[in-house]
């Protein structure tokens, strides 16, 4: 079968690649190199997926597998500051920035941390951290079944690593942008994001994906977060890669004892993006919240795939998943609560709405929910509707003309997501394109 | 002039005929209540004034100061300053009342050829107009309508029609749900609006609200007709006899045929 020998094909050139890698003494040296081996040995038995996988049946990734994606330039192509300045977030602790999954020493800066807080290049940790890297990096996905993720294990060159030891708060975010270019020949990043905060810690991270010129990329990153007791951390990932780019990234998330995770994602622009998301809450009281906003047209594709494990009792989880869909756009959600059967108490909600703008748009939803507790409150609702005419009609009878009361509605939708991004300038700026995109 | 005149108006849904010949003139400085049982077609005649394309007109005009009602888009009505009160106010996820009524305000001075309100006038206005009828100004930065109360819900349909300063007032069952102290509140908020200039119609299911606004005229809305006409009196006499006296008197006969 044609797809097959494709797939092969792309798989084959992911693993030539590793090889290559294998002959630098550092990287073969690594204690890093067996865990990437073993993924990279799992990758190339599984291959990528295809709709007939359970997981991926509505998004198709065909022109993804069938590309032979080129492994970018050893250093970062030059792309200068002001192609990165529409997607600034106001003041930040640290700004790290990386073009095609290289580190760009010009356009990053860090200002002196406090508190023991660490921000490094995932490249430079991996060396001078390794002991505490160990634990986690590579550890918090059970990546068994999610090959992009496991080829991140594979080939990742670089990244972010934070550290907020015990009791350490971060006042201002940091900012991590991973940049796409047009190159001659399409290229891959596999970039990877590590944050470990520590007992009673708190930090703010913002993951900016952003397309910088038109071109064929593919961007497959890795995100862990591990909050340790009591920690608090905000995440933020926005997608705004370029109309040709592909996305696949996959946020995992180790949550300990009475600690706290709430990560907002919002995904303008790309050809393709899968978001896929495992949450695991491991101690009593945890509490994860997942958002996520998608606004679309033409031919985009969106696609979150959440799995929220409830293992200890008395945890909560939130996933609120909000889509507004014009032209022949397509989103997809899978949300998957599993509680185990010691999590008692647990008390999870997942909501997917979706606003259609164009009769071309389309959507699937999909809740699931594996339940193996007999004490929880497990809670799932899909909405998939046009603009309320009621709504509608109450704000004409006001005053407002009918575009100005339909633009309202779509943007008080969207805002309601917008809204838990708890980065001032950061909202103002999504917000700005929201209303910039409302006809 | 009138200001509104309804000249024999038919409306349905769906082949379902609900106003069957509505006449009714309305004068600047006039206050028209409009009563009638459950299903009698009291929310449709105040949803067709205010323009919802749901109902079908089959027959009739409406005037509004001499022009064409029923050709106006319905956020043009509102600009030209007709303002319903909704029965059921629709609750609005995401967008404050303030939010919208700024751009209300707004749209309808823009309408008028005077210059828009800059935030601060726009707060003071509200203010002023929010202690007319005693509604929490916290109310007004949340979601439109979302967990308000009845009574709230209500309060806030006249804070807007204080605020919007119509020339057309249409109020649907704007007593339901309400108790005495809330009634007499938004009693208030209504009577304050009276003036020579306004016309207003007072939809109710009882009579308990006229005490409170006082009517010049009654009417009884039966079947999607008006089967009696009269002045305050009659909406005792309502309260009294009940709407079966009005199928079962004379002049009810005569309009019906
Ligand atoms: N949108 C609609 N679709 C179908 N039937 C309607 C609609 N609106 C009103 N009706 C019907 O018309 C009649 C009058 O309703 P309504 O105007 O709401 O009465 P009232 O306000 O006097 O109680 C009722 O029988 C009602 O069921
Ligand atoms: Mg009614």
């Amino acid at each position: 079968m044609s797809t097959a020998t494709q797939t092969r094909n792309s798989v084959d050139e992911f693993a030539a690649q590793f090889e290559q890698l294998e002959k630098n003494e550092t990287f073969a040296r690594s204690w890093f190199h067996p865990v990437r081996k073993a993924a990279l040995a799992r990758f190339v038995e599984s291959g990528f997926p295809t709709l007939k996988d359970e997981e991926w049946r509505f998004t198709n990734i065909k022109s993804v597998t069938s590309t032979d994606w080129a492994a970018a330039a050893d250093d970062a192509k030059s792309i200068g500051k002001d192609s990165l300045a529409a997607y600034c977030i106001g003041e930040v602790a640290a700004t790290l920035v990386f073009v095609d999954g290289r580190f760009s020493a010009e356009l990053s800066s860090t200002n002196k941390l406090s508190n023991g807080v660490k921000v490094a290049r995932l490249a430079d940790a991996m060396e001078s951290d390794a002991k505490k890297l160990e634990p986690y990096l590579g550890q918090v996905l059970a990546e068994k079944d999610n090959a992009f993720a496991l080829l991140n294990t594979a080939l990742v060159q670089d990244g972010v690593y934070i550290f907020v030891p015990k009791n350490a708060a971060l006042a201002k975010p940091i900012h991590v942008v991973y940049a796409s270019t047009c190159n001659d020949r399409p290229t891959a990043s596999h970039p990877r994001t590590l944050i470990v905060a520590e007992e009673n810690a708190q930090a703010n991270i913002v993951e900016s994906f952003v397309g910088i010129d038109s071109g064929s990329s593919l961007t497959n990153s890795v995100t862990e977060i591990v909050t340790g007791a009591g920690a608090n951390i905000f995440h933020h990932k926005i997608v705004q890669e370029s109309a040709e780019a592909y996305h696949f990234g996959t946020i995992g998330a180790w949550l300990d004892r009475d600690s706290r995770c709430t990560s907002t994602n919002v995904c303008f622009d790309g050809k393709l993006t899968r978001n896929n998301v495992e949450a695991y809450l491991k101690g009593e009281g945890g509490c994860c919240t997942f958002n996520g906003l998608s606004m679309l047209r033409d031919e985009q594709l969106v696609d979150n795939h959440l799995r929220i494990e409830h293992i200890a009792p008395h945890c909560e989880s939130w996933q609120y998943f909000k889509g507004i869909y014009d032209g022949a756009s397509h989103g997809v959600f899978a949300g998957r609560i599993y509680v185990h059967d010691d999590a008692q108490k647990t008390d999870a909600k997942q909501t997917n709405q979706s606003l259609l703008l164009s009769d071309k748009a389309q959507i699937d939803s999909k809740p699931q929910l594996e339940i193996f507790a007999d004490d929880v409150k497990c809670t799932h609702g899909a909405t998939i509707g046009q603009i309320d005419e009621e709504a509608v009609f109450y704000l004409r009878a006001r005053g407002l003309s009918d575009t100005a009361a339909r633009n309202l509605l779509v943007h008080a939708f969207a805002n309601e997501t917008l809204n838990e991004i708890t980065v001032e300038p950061l909202h103002e700026r999504l917000e700005a394109i929201v209303l910039e995109r409302l006809p | 002039m009138a200001l509104l005149e309804i000249r024999n108006l038919h409306a349905q849904v769906e082949g379902n005929k609900i106003l069957r010949g509505i006449d009714l003139t309305v004068n600047a400085g006039e206050v028209h209540s409009i009563m009638g049982p459950n299903g009698s077609g009291k929310s449709t005649l105040a949803q067709v004034l205010a323009g919802k394309d749901s109902y079908e007109i089959t027959e009739g005009e409406v005037l509004y100061n001499g022009k064409d009602l029923l050709d106006m888009e319905p956020d043009e009505r509102a600009r030209e300053g007709v303002f319903l009160a909704f029965q059921y106010p629709v609750e609005i996820p995401g967008v404050s009342t303030n939010y919208f009524l700024k751009a209300a305000v707004n749209a309808k001075r823009k309408h008028n050829g005077q210059e828009e309100l800059d935030a601060v006038d726009f707060l003071e206005l509200v203010k002023e107009k929010a202690a007319l009828v005693e509604l929490d100004s916290k109310l007004l930065n949340r979601a439109v309508n979302e967990d308000f109360s009845g009574g709230e819900k209500k309060r806030n349909e006249i804070f807007q029609m204080s605020v919007l300063d119509p020339t057309l007032a249409i109020l649907d069952e704007t007593d339901s749900g309400l108790d005495i102290d809330a009634l007499k509140t938004v009693a208030h908020g209504v009577n304050s609006l009276r003036g020579p200039k306004r016309g207003m119609i007072v939809v109710t299911h009882y009579q308990r609200l006229l005490d409170y606004i006082v009517p010049d005229f009654v009417h009884v809305l039966l079947d999607g007709r008006i089967a009696k006409s009269g002045g305050k009196e009659l909406a005792l006499e309502l309260e009294a006899k009940g709407y079966a006296w009005v199928h079962e008197s004379p002049e009810t006969a005569a309009a019906a045929s």
